[in-house]
């Protein structure tokens, strides 16, 4: 690809955050140890019955990747808006579509899919049956996409502010309320012996959806952070 | 455009009774001026005076309250057309300078007969390809953000303060750039809150001016 085409700004832009990423790998740890912390104060909280455990595994799995991926958001845009780079991307003329998208993407990978990865641990941990298990990884897979779109338009929207702090969490967990409760649908459907297909369809329908337009969105976002 | 003179050399830039205010507060304004392809324009204005919202509203960053900003006849529609340097760089700490021009060079494109190398060697920076922003002097970071104006293959420079946190050798070098793309038919505007006396052939200064009602 040639220097300076739409494909090389996205890629470019995806290799260099990954490498900012990689240089402050700790950060990359703190979702997944939040997501082990909280889930271990369930057992605590509840009481040790297997059963009682079981069943509400999916409900706990779904609330804890949401609040987990919202430890990384902050970090997604504010350094691009507080070192100049928001302003260097908006300015080159490349389209923002694709670099919102790359954000996205960057969010997904970083947070999104380890916490995919370590959900599925949580729940057989909590006593989940691995019919369900198998219904969570695909929900998850489903709806992560989703929260990472959500969540990288509400940073973006955000990053010019000094502190966002809880402002962030105000505008994304509304917002995601839908894919919580048709994700852990999913999965409470299984357990009781029904059919996930139709959350999981809702759930599919939204991220095409939320992958279309969200970046549109960001965009619009990176563009109202840096005037 | 009947004038032969006027086809030969149409302005980079334009902007026709510019003005920006910020609320109900007038930061800038009226301003009318052109730079055409060989020029440089330096504007001067203390702290405050609207210098970074006027280069802002020339890169689009920002919206104009009134007035307009034409772009000639130049192809403004692909990437890397322009290029501006705001007062933080737009570069990461995290990593070094090299790596930060190789997304420079990946977004805006590069310059031919330019390399990273080369142009951080010519920004003063050679020794310190490698290191992480973070550890460099503001004064390196500012060349390193140079050496990533030096790559792009911009006709159109909108330079934030080009010479603030350089030492001698710096203020030559920004000198020396200015010069090197004026001569080959680029155009540069530079900002300055006035103690600055560049050593550019072609330049003119104009004063920041905010007299609107």
């Amino acid at each position: 690809m040639r220097n300076g085409s739409a494909g090389t700004a996205f890629w470019g832009l995806l290799a260099r955050d990954g490498m900012g990423l990689w240089r402050r790998r700790g950060e990359l740890l703190s979702p997944l140890i939040f997501a082990l912390i909280v889930a271990t104060l369930f057992p605590l909280a509840l009481g040790p019955e297997s059963t009682r455990l079981s069943s509400v595994a999916g409900g706990v799995c779904w609330v804890i990747v949401l609040l987990a991926g919202q430890l990384s958001l902050d970090a997604l845009f504010r350094s691009d808006a507080e070192d100049g780079s928001l302003d260097a991307m908006l300015v080159s003329g490349q389209p923002l579509y694709l670099l919102a998208l790359a954000k996205i993407l960057l969010h997904w990978l970083s947070t999104g899919l380890p916490l995919l990865l370590v959900a599925p641990v949580i729940a057989l941990a909590l006593g989940m049956p691995p019919s369900g298990v198998a219904t969570l990884i695909f929900a998850l897979l489903l709806g992560t996409p989703q929260l990472s779109v959500i969540g990288a338009c509400a940073a973006a929207l955000t990053a010019s502010l000094r502190r966002s702090g809880i402002l962030l969490a105000l505008i994304v967990l509304p917002l995601a309320v839908p894919v919580l409760i048709f994700g852990a649908g999913a999965v409470e459907a299984v357990l009781v012996g029904g059919q996930a297909s139709q959350a999981l369809l809702l759930l599919a329908a939204g991220a095409v959806l939320s992958l279309a337009f969200g970046p549109l969105v960001c965009a619009s976002a990176m563009r109202m952070s840096a005037s | 455009m009947s004038e032969p003179a006027a086809q030969l050399a149409p302005p980079l830039l334009a902007t026709e009774g510019l003005c920006f205010m910020r609320g109900e507060e007038p930061v800038f304004g009226p301003m009318s001026f052109s730079l055409k392809p060989g020029e440089v324009l330096m504007i001067e204005g203390a702290n405050g005076s609207g210098k970074t919202s006027l280069l802002r509203v020339l890169a689009g960053l920002l919206e104009a309250s009134a007035g307009s900003v034409s772009h000639g006849s130049d192809d403004r529609s692909g990437p890397g057309w322009q290029v501006y340097l705001g007062h933080n760089g737009g570069m990461k700490a995290d990593l070094s300078a090299s790596e930060n021009l190789r997304f420079a060079t990946r977004l805006t494109g590069l310059r031919k007969g330019t390399s990273i190398a080369s142009s951080l060697k010519s920004a003063g920076l050679e020794g310190f390809e490698d290191t992480p922003l973070r550890f460099l002097s503001a004064g390196q970071r500012k060349r390193a953000a140079l050496a990533g104006v030096l790559l792009a293959p911009a006709a159109l420079w909108l330079l934030d303060e080009p010479y603030a946190n350089l030492d001698q050798n710096g203020q030559i070098l920004v000198d020396r750039l200015l010069e090197t793309h004026s001569s080959r038919g680029g155009a540069a505007l530079i900002t300055s809150h006035g103690l600055i006396r560049p050593a550019v052939t072609r330049l003119s200064r104009i004063p920041m001016a905010c007299n609107h009602a």
